[in-house]
């Protein structure tokens, strides 16, 4: 780490290499969205609910600091010891000093986001605590030493005789099975023996309630669960944006969140931990991380909605198309490249450009986040603050003084056009960046303003081309 | 300053103008068909449901459906043998040999299949995730139709821990291949509990 990441375009060509596993993680995600729509589609009012938890969530963060007063007394006075981190050290120190004070040393993780974030198993593991990630998805990318590559969906990008392959060199499986379901049994009982000799659990936040001081968890899994059932000592990591203001505003996220995530009507377990099991101690953090900071953000500031379903991820053509792991962030996708400039601009002054700007996201967010208009926003900002990549700011520049100027717009165009009809080897060459993985198309034998220019008649009236017109019609109704 | 001062300062400071909350009161479901709705979702979800009478017909699906050798564990002393009743206070690692848990709904959800267990109602708390196969009793009148019913139902609530519970455990994470089963129950039955007006006949 600390070394040059290369960004989003120069991984996503490593994965697009594989053209038939780009096909396949294509129609996989895109058969998600269209189960998501179908779910969607039977809820009436889906509309009014996407409309009501954004609402809800604008309230949250329009009054944050009380709500997380409130939530801290009401989780104290239920028995949970509540932490406060301002960043990543401050999290993974006290989720070690919690470890160390009970002299422990393996402990089994459900799935959080935020931890990997806060790159906690690297911190543990340095300080020789085991951690095994308990989420299949996330079991399997822990065992290949990758972070996951999709938040609802960690090894999506994974061909299952991948997976064999990894369960043979790790687990021990026979060589060639990769058969989901063997692999998931055979997972289930080297996951039982972990969950039944862990002495800490930790698990992520989906909700947290002020009200009532509780905290929920979803998992189709059922593996936050098993771990902390089962353990001595439960930690749950969340972000300060989690907060619901009661327990009733639970019925809208909970109606959202599966339906959006993966077209199921709710997740199979929606826990609501309130206070430890007789004996048990129960620690709950909450982590800043940057979320402050983007709560001061106003063109910014609503990406603290997001409820990590990923609906955006899934419909988006430009992550279905490039895989998760180019966005070189925890949260990859549409969601990911609003979220990451935030920590590290620098960083991640590629991920806005990572778009189309198609809107699909804006449109499948179910607490209505206006991605894409963020995606445009941080454009601006990463420019203006100087990260944009050199050859990005030159186009921009070479394409400004060519738009600006009607003579030079006219006389490149023509000889652009030439040089496409009459030499197109000079541009379909691996100099040319637009030639990659595409050819580049015949050149128009006239621009538009020769066309108007032929057509025009003077005294105002265009004579419309019978082509075009029989063009007009063929897209009318039937 | 400590972290939680300087977070809590940050947040004041940045966060924006108070907007107000949104009406909930729209938000109602049909009260209608609701055993027959609720049946056909959970059913859909990968569970199995049962229309019985009383507790006997549920012990008889009981051991007819799962391996009566292994270990029955219920929080209803009703049902009988096989079933062992479960304590609420010996080590929850004890269940890890459970093949059956059966116990009792709160309230169950006809638009997303889901049932409501309070602790008290699981026994304890790994009870219905640690068993190889989870069976849950749902009284036909304890069926609402949405969750904004079911949150008013429980409001508060008097339990430590309460999960919605929709299905048998799932994992997609292979290839999208749908494997029922991940780390808990493999399957899940529901019993509707509808006893009728007409008395059954004495055995």
């Amino acid at each position: 780490m600390g070394n040059e990441t290369k960004d989003h375009a120069a991984l996503a060509e490593a994965f697009i290499r594989d053209e038939e596993r780009v096909d396949w993680h294509d129609g996989a995600l895109w058969w998600i969205r269209q189960k998501r729509d179908i779910a969607s589609r039977q809820i009436p009012e889906w509309e009014a609910l996407r409309e009501a938890a954004s609402r809800i969530k604008s309230h949250v963060l329009s009054n944050l600091h009380d709500y997380l007063l409130e939530f801290e007394a009401n989780a104290t006075r239920n028995g949970i010891r509540v932490h406060w981190a301002a960043d990543a050290a401050e999290h993974n120190a006290i989720v070690y000093s919690i470890l160390k004070e009970k002299g422990i040393r393996q402990m089994v993780k459900s799935k959080s986001m935020l931890t990997e974030e806060c790159h906690l198993n690297e911190y543990l593991i340095e300080r020789g605590v085991d951690v095994i990630n308990s989420d299949l998805g996330e079991y399997i990318q822990q065992l290949d030493n990758e972070p996951p590559s999709h938040i609802v969906l960690p090894c999506i990008h994974k061909r299952k005789e991948e997976i064999g392959e990894i369960f043979h060199e790790h687990l021990g499986t026979e060589k060639g099975v990769s058969d989901p379901t063997t692999l998931t049994r055979f997972a289930r009982r080297h996951l039982r023996d972990v969950f039944i000799t862990r002495r800490a659990a930790l698990t992520g936040v989906n909700f947290a309630v002020a009200e009532t001081g509780e905290y929920i968890v979803c998992t189709n899994e059922g593996n936050a669960d098993m771990g902390a059932h089962l353990s001595e000592v439960q930690i749950a990591s969340m972000g300060i944006e989690k907060i619901v203001p009661k327990k009733a505003h639970m019925g809208i996220f909970l109606r959202l969140l599966a339906r959006s995530a993966t077209g199921q009507p709710i997740t199979i377990y929606s826990s609501h931990f309130k206070k430890p099991r007789e004996g048990q101690e129960m620690h709950l953090i909450l982590v800043d991380m940057g979320r402050s900071r983007q709560l001061g953000r106003p063109e910014f500031r609503d990406s603290l909605k997001c409820i990590k379903c990923g609906a955006c991820m899934n419909t988006c053509p430009v992550y279905r198309k490039s895989g998760g792991l180019s966005y070189h962030n925890t949260i990859s996708g549409p969601i990911g490249a609003i979220l990451a400039p935030n920590l590290d601009m620098k960083k991640h002054a590629d991920l806005p450009f990572a778009s189309t700007l198609c809107g699909s996201c804006s449109n499948v967010c179910p607490v209505k986040i206006n991605i894409h208009d963020q995606l445009y926003q941080w454009r601006q900002v990463i420019v203006k603050e100087g990260y944009a990549a050199h050859t990005k700011v030159l186009g921009m520049k070479a394409m400004a003084w060519t738009f600006s100027s009607p003579g030079s717009f006219s006389t490149l165009g023509k000889a652009g056009r030439w040089v496409l009809n009459n030499i197109p080897v000079a541009v379909n060459n691996r100099f040319n960046p637009w030639f990659r993985q595409r050819d580049m198309p015949e050149g128009p034998k006239e621009s538009f303003s020769e066309w108007y220019a032929r057509n025009h008649r003077p005294g105002g009236a265009v004579d419309p081309a019978p082509k075009a017109s029989s063009d007009l019609q063929s897209i009318q109704p039937e | 300053m400590s972290a939680r001062d300087s977070i809590l300062a940050a947040v004041l400071r940045n966060q924006p103008a108070l907007s107000p909350l949104p009406d909930l009161s729209p938000f109602r479901g049909e009260d209608r068909d609701l055993i027959a709705r609720y049946a056909e979702i959970f059913a859909g979800i990968g569970g199995q449901v049962f229309r019985v009478r009383d507790l006997t017909e549920i012990n008889a699906l009981a051991r007819s459906r799962f391996d009566a050798d292994r270990r029955f564990v219920t929080t209803l002393p009703e049902l009988g043998e096989p079933f062992e009743t479960l304590s609420a206070t010996v080590d929850p690692h004890s269940f890890n040999d459970v093949e059956l848990a059966v116990i009792e709904a709160e309230l169950a959800v006809a638009e997303n299949g889901a049932v409501w267990l309070p602790e008290h109602r699981m026994g304890q708390r790994i009870v219905p995730y640690i068993c190889q196969h989870l069976g849950v009793v749902v009284r036909a009148e304890v069926i609402v139709p949405t969750l904004h019913e079911a949150y008013a139902r429980i409001g508060a609530g008097q339990y430590g821990f309460g999960a919605f519970i929709g299905g048998p455990s799932k994992t997609a994470d292979i290839e999208q291949a749908l494997v029922l089963g991940a780390h808990g129950p493999i399957t899940m039955t529901v019993f509707i509990l509808e006893p009728t007006t007409v008395p059954t006949e004495p055995a």
